[in-house]
């Protein structure tokens, strides 16, 4: 039975592929894109203000509400500024990282140090932002304890402490595209780079970094998007300061579409930014 | 020689682990001649290559390159250039940025790097594809490619890692004419890396024969295949049939020997039965059951003989060679 049901399948292509791809279009369609088209939706209806029910009506009013409150321009401004800062830092700090585990050490010690780099993600993500809330309480926190007496002290609840906790989280997920792509470049490049008589730093430029772009690219997209619809390291870490998840998430009990409007922001900005990404050819080679 | 020597090894020791890949090696190579190393997969001759190159670091001794000891430089300040054995271009670059990346990095300006370029790409006979990418282009292409990149910063000593290796024999018969005419063109030194004895045999002047992380034998192509030193040799270059007769071990190329039903070539000879005849090309290989017990190969029939039929080989004295 099972025999002949695996020979016609065999004979029939297109219901083989059916068989296979059923449940994840479906996902796909109506958790994923469903999803996506109600908040677009949504997006265009407003509230009773007198009720607080839902109209579903389109208009234009949210739309017109975000782009005149100047307000809403800064945080849009802030959390882009926040989401560059987190991505520019991961990368500077990933690719020595990642360099050091791909052509540096040792077979042995690189799956030990994969293993590292992953580890983080274990842990909660709550537990780890409220760790950096105990590092960097100001006078009470680990790095005022510790530093203190050297004049270094924590730059207290704000944009700064968001982009530390927001570097940290995202770190590996910047380190691993580049890890890997480093271990696709070969090494008889690099050494052909000295061999035609480029110091190291000349064989970075013009070597390395244009072939390990499309990882940048790739983790870039982990760390840019994820700092863009951030709120719960915005409210543990940031003090008074707003970040756009952080107005979705207010809005959201009192005025859900108006939440859906400001909620368009940062998937447009992604929109915009996969696009320019798929420009510089970046995509095609992932 | 009378030629002036431009690389000289002294005592080059590296080790791997517990693996010596190279051990107390020394060398000397004149300048425009067209050395190989030829020795069997972890002989040490990459290794060799690899340290007159700078990717590696000698754990002993010593490599002088035109009068300068080199041998803690690194690759960048060496005036030696590699072709890698898998070409190892950069394929975000087309091929004249491939063949300029050289000259960029110390710094010629535009118009030189660009004349020097297309001159390297035309002694390569690839005009007309500067504009390629290297995954555009056949492997006998990215070879050239890799050949003008390495030539046009005009070092005093080329090493080629086995270059031909990846191209299929067609190729690599025109290619190592090439190269070799390509070397004569130049005068530049090349030190060539290969497994293949019959490429090593084709385009020396001299030839280090590897084996161990040493070199056991140094000598011309010819010295070489007729007179090896050693069993390894004349194992690894050429066919040898090992023989004991009337008191002597000597061995003897299977082209020496004639094969015939009666008459005899020489002042040696043996009885025996053809056991088979193999056609590879452009030789056969008559298999023969000597009357001592062993089998020879021979490639010299004088007749037409057929399989079962009994011969007499023979050969003469001077074509033997000892081997302790």
């Amino acid at each position: 039975m099972l025999n002949s049901l695996a020979t016609s399948m065999h004979r029939k292509p297109r219901l083989r592929l059916a068989a296979l791809l059923t449940a994840p279009v479906l996902w796909l369609v109506v958790a994923y894109i469903g999803a996506l088209a109600t908040l677009l939706v949504t997006a265009f209806f407003t509230i009773d203000s007198f009720t607080g029910n839902v109209v579903k009506k389109f208009n234009l009013e949210n739309f017109y509400d975000m782009f005149t409150d100047a307000a809403y321009k800064n945080v849009v401004l802030r959390t882009l500024g926040i989401a560059i800062g987190v991505t520019v830092i991961c990368s500077i700090l990933a690719i020595p990282m990642a360099f050091y585990m791909a052509k540096i050490a040792k077979p042995k010690s690189q799956k030990l140090l994969v293993a590292l780099v992953l580890t983080p993600l274990w842990a909660s993500y709550l537990v780890k932002i409220y760790a950096w809330r105990t590092m960097l309480e100001p006078n009470t926190g680990v790095v005022d304890w510790l530093f203190g007496s050297l004049g270094i002290h924590s730059p207290g609840f704000g944009g700064p402490a968001i982009i530390i906790g927001l570097s940290y989280l995202w770190l590996p997920y910047m380190i691993l595209p580049i890890f890997a792509g480093l271990e696709r470049l070969p090494n008889n490049l690099l050494d052909a780079s000295g061999d035609l008589g480029a110091h190291n730093f000349y064989t970075f430029r013009k070597i390395i970094l244009p072939l390990i772009f499309p990882s940048l690219v790739a983790g870039s997209m982990f760390t840019f998007s994820l700092s863009l619809g951030d709120y719960i390291t915005a409210q543990i870490l940031g003090g008074k300061l707003q970040m756009l998840g952080s107005v979705v998430y207010q809005n959201f009990s009192i005025n859900l579409p108006f939440a859906a409007t400001i909620s368009m922001i940062p998937v447009t900005i992604m929109v915009i930014y996969l696009y320019l990404v798929r420009r510089t050819g970046a995509l095609a080679s992932m | 020689m009378t030629k002036p020597i431009i690389v000289s090894i002294r005592g080059l020791t590296r080790s791997f682990g517990e693996v010596r890949a190279v051990a107390d090696v020394d060398l000397d190579i004149f300048e425009g001649e067209f050395i190989t190393l030829l020795g069997p997969s972890g002989s040490g001759k990459t290794t060799v290559l690899r340290m007159i190159a700078g990717f590696e670091k000698p754990d002993l001794g010593s490599i002088v390159l035109g009068g300068k000891d080199v041998s803690q430089l690194p690759p960048y300040d060496r005036d030696v250039n590699t072709v890698f054995q898998d070409y190892a271009l950069f394929p975000h670059m087309d091929v004249i940025s491939n063949i300029e990346y050289g000259l960029r990095v110390k710094g010629v300006d535009k118009s030189s790097r660009r004349e020097r370029a297309m001159q390297a790409l035309k002694q390569v006979r690839l005009e007309g594809y500067e504009n390629r990418k290297p995954a555009q282009l056949s492997g006998g292409q990215r070879q050239r490619v890799a050949l003008a990149r390495a030539l046009v910063n005009r070092p005093s000593v080329l090493l080629l890692d086995e270059p031909l290796g990846a191209l299929d024999l067609k190729l690599r018969e025109q290619m190592q004419i090439e190269l070799k005419e390509l070397q004569r063109e130049v005068g530049i030194t090349f030190i060539f890396v290969t497994h293949d004895q019959e490429e090593a045999l084709t385009m020396s002047d001299r030839i280090a024969v590897f084996n161990h992380g040493r070199i056991e034998q140094l000598g011309s192509p010819r010295e070489i295949y007729e007179n090896p030193q050693s069993l390894f040799v004349s194992e690894f270059v050429g066919q040898t049939n090992k023989i004991e007769i009337e008191g002597r071990k000597v061995n003897i190329r299977p082209e020496f020997i004639s094969v015939s039903k009666t008459t005899r070539f020489g002042d040696c000879s043996i009885q025996g039965t053809l056991r088979d005849a193999i056609f590879v090309g452009a030789v056969t290989r008559y298999l023969i059951d000597t009357t001592l017990g062993s089998t020879m190969i021979s490639t010299n029939p004088t007749e037409v003989i057929s399989i079962g039929e009994s011969v007499t080989l023979s050969w003469d004295k001077k074509k033997e060679f000892l081997v302790q």
